[in-house]
């Protein structure tokens, strides 16, 4: 149901040039980022970058103070909530509700884009709101109450709810947060044979360089690298970055980072941050 | 690259629909099952007073007069007019008030994603508890007799929710917390305001009359004062029942609810000036009747689950039924006096929030 096969339409989300501050302090400075033809775009950065700005300027939750963001050819701004709804689904950071939903009417808020506010979900609804849950292995949590579930489960729940949205593009605000590595490994995998174009924000460079297409690097709210993620995943790139020591070991598909403090190393501290 | 990702994968369970036919005769069995202890309800709760009507004569004298069946009345005229003057426009009006206090409190828990709100942190009742003092000490509008009361009291509680968005509004947008604080804050000063009133009055029976009215009751009520309340109550809970689904997202998060095709910010503004009205209706002729709308709502939850689309009905029925026995427990109890209805609400509400929160709510919320 999520496949879309050989569709040569033009589906892609874009940055340009967006700058964005939280009152003077600037956050975003003229970023262009682009995803698009069902790719997926990790995000990554230290903390305070801007990964989690960015995103949400890419859902309109944000107005960039300068640039423009569109999907599909559309700024963002003049897409009514509803269009947007159906274009973008998102797994954003937030705080569980205090209100006891339960994990079948939290996957179902997924097709209410879909649906006037004179429908009732439909049978066919509650059947994609099932499919989902199998694809994320959450079904048996379908009669749980969403607050008393595991952190795991809930991030489990949450992509879910954005798949039974069938839009074009997901967005994923660190969604191996609070999963334990099998669940990292396989949400992301997961996410992978969706053929829908995915931005997703990650921590774990080791998780972006062997699931994401490209990668966009950011550090003080700029892009310092971006492409694919053997040319982002470099020590010269990335330890300006990061203040660490990065070894890069070759896999039989992708590259892996390995970590070292730079413990007070003089060479390191003359460095100049990026 | 993207190519490859194509794969179909076996969805697994198709045909599943998550017993969609059983969740939904669980939600009817729910509101047809309430829906008939509140029409049953209603022919007790009118028969019971000073003076006892049997269920029998009631439904007989009620159906007299809206379709003249019977036709000849065997019961005397008195109790006629106990009936269809008093008793009926009282227990309608109650559940009006009843149903009209659960459902805006089951909205407003939505609104700032809290628990613990209930339809009276917005301030519109001390806005309206000021237009009433105001009338009750100093005569204002009370040339329009019974009506100048209801009419200054909705007043205030209209001047209170244009405040209300005033303060929390910035920006064009209203955000959960700004909306508690707002709320916490026009009802301290409106209250402020009514103790002021109440001081500078030389009425000597003023303060008293000013209490009676903010702890609530349902003995002004009369068929030309009650078809506002219901009117409005109806008209509000079928629009909430249609916006079900983005009380949904908006409880989930701000965030969320934008992508879920709800504008957050317009969505809380609007939903406030209907729940706003629909309080100051129901407040302007009943007066403040506390606790239903925080327990009621919890009540609904336990029933049906935290859907709206489910708990907006069933929080208005389980609201209509509870207040129309607390107004009969308020006219009997200490008869011929009339226990302020607040009172019963409280006495009643707060034992049963106390058991919900020790014995559903632990590990949960």
């Amino acid at each position: 149901m999520y496949e879309r096969q050989g569709k040569g339409d033009y589906v892609m989300i874009s940055a340009q040039q967006v700058s964005f501050a939280y009152a003077e302090t600037p956050v975003l400075e003229e970023v262009t980022a682009t995803a698009g033809d069902g790719a997926m775009i990790g995000l990554i950065g230290p903390n305070g970058s801007g990964k989690t700005t960015l995103l949400r300027t890419l859902y309109a939750a944000l107005r960039p103070g300068s640039g423009r963001v569109e999907v599909d050819g559309t700024p963002v701004a003049r897409l009514r909530p509803i269009e947007l709804a159906r274009r973008i689904a998102v797994v954003a950071q937030e705080s569980a509700p205090e209100l006891p939903l339960t994990v079948v009417d939290m996957v179902l808020l997924g097709r209410a884009p879909l649906r006037s506010v004179f429908q009732s979900y439909s049978r066919e609804d509650h059947r994609k709101a099932a499919a989902a849950l199998y694809r994320m292995g959450a079904r048996e949590l379908a009669e749980r109450s969403f607050n008393t579930l595991s952190g795991g489960e809930k991030q489990r729940v949450l992509i879910a709810r954005a798949l039974a949205q069938e839009a074009d593009h997901l967005l994923l605000d660190e969604p191996t947060n609070h999963l334990d590595i099998r669940y990292q490994h396989e949400i992301l995998a997961l996410v992978r044979t969706l053929a829908i174009t995915t931005v997703v924000v990650l921590h774990d460079l080791n998780l972006a360089a062997r699931y994401c297409d490209r990668l966009v690097l950011l550090d003080g709210g700029r892009v310092v690298s971006s492409g694919e993620p053997d040319t982002v995943l470099c020590p010269e790139v990335l330890e300006p970055v990061y203040g660490v020591a990065v070894r890069r070991f070759e896999e039989p598909d992708c590259v892996q980072l390995g970590f070292r403090p730079h413990a007070g190393k003089p060479d390191y501290e003359a460095t100049p941050r990026a | 690259m993207s190519q490859y990702r194509s794969l179909p994968i076996a969805s697994g369970g198709a045909g599943d629909d998550l017993e969609h036919a059983r969740r939904r005769r669980h939600t009817l069995t729910w509101l047809g099952g309430l829906s008939l202890i509140l029409l049953g309800t209603i022919p007790v709760a009118v028969g019971i007073g000073p003076v006892g009507i049997p269920p029998g004569t009631v439904v007989r004298i009620v159906g007299h007069h809206l379709s003249g069946l019977p036709a000849l009345p065997d019961w005397p005229g008195s109790a006629d007019t106990i009936v269809w003057l008093v008793r009926i426009p009282r227990v309608l009006l109650g559940i009006a008030v009843g149903a009209g206090l659960g459902m805006t409190g089951v909205a407003l828990q939505a609104l700032v994603r809290n628990v613990l709100a209930d339809p009276y942190i917005l301030g519109v009742t001390s806005g309206a508890s000021t237009g009433a003092a105001a009338t009750i000490l100093f005569g204002v509008g009370g040339g329009m007799g019974a009506a100048g009361l209801t009419g200054s009291a909705f007043i205030g509680g209209a001047a209170a929710t244009a405040l209300l968005f005033l303060l929390a509004r910035v920006g064009g947008r209203i955000t959960s917390i700004r909306l508690l604080l707002a709320g916490v804050t026009i009802g301290f000063v409106l209250s402020a305001v009514t103790s002021f009133l109440i001081f500078l009055s030389d009425a000597p029976d003023g303060a008293r009359a000013v209490l009676f009215w903010m702890l609530g009751s349902l003995a002004r009520a009369q068929w030309s004062s009650i078809g506002i309340a219901v009117v409005v109550v109806l008209a509000v809970l079928v629009l909430l029942v249609f916006w079900a689904r983005r009380f949904d997202a908006l409880a989930v998060g701000d965030d969320s609810a934008r992508t879920l095709g709800v504008s957050p910010d317009r969505f809380r503004a609007l939903s406030l000036a209907l729940v706003s009205l629909c309080v100051g209706a129901v407040v302007a002729v009943a007066g403040g009747v506390g606790f239903v709308g925080l327990v009621v709502p919890h009540i609904a939850r336990l029933c049906v689950g935290g859907a709206h689309r489910r708990v907006f009905p069933v929080a208005a029925l389980i609201g209509a039924i509870f207040l129309a026995w607390a107004d009969v427990f308020a006219r009997v109890a200490f008869a011929p006096r009339e226990l302020p209805l607040g009172i019963v609400t409280a006495v009643v509400g707060a034992p049963f929030l106390a058991v919900l929160v020790r014995r559903f709510y632990a590990g949960n919320v």
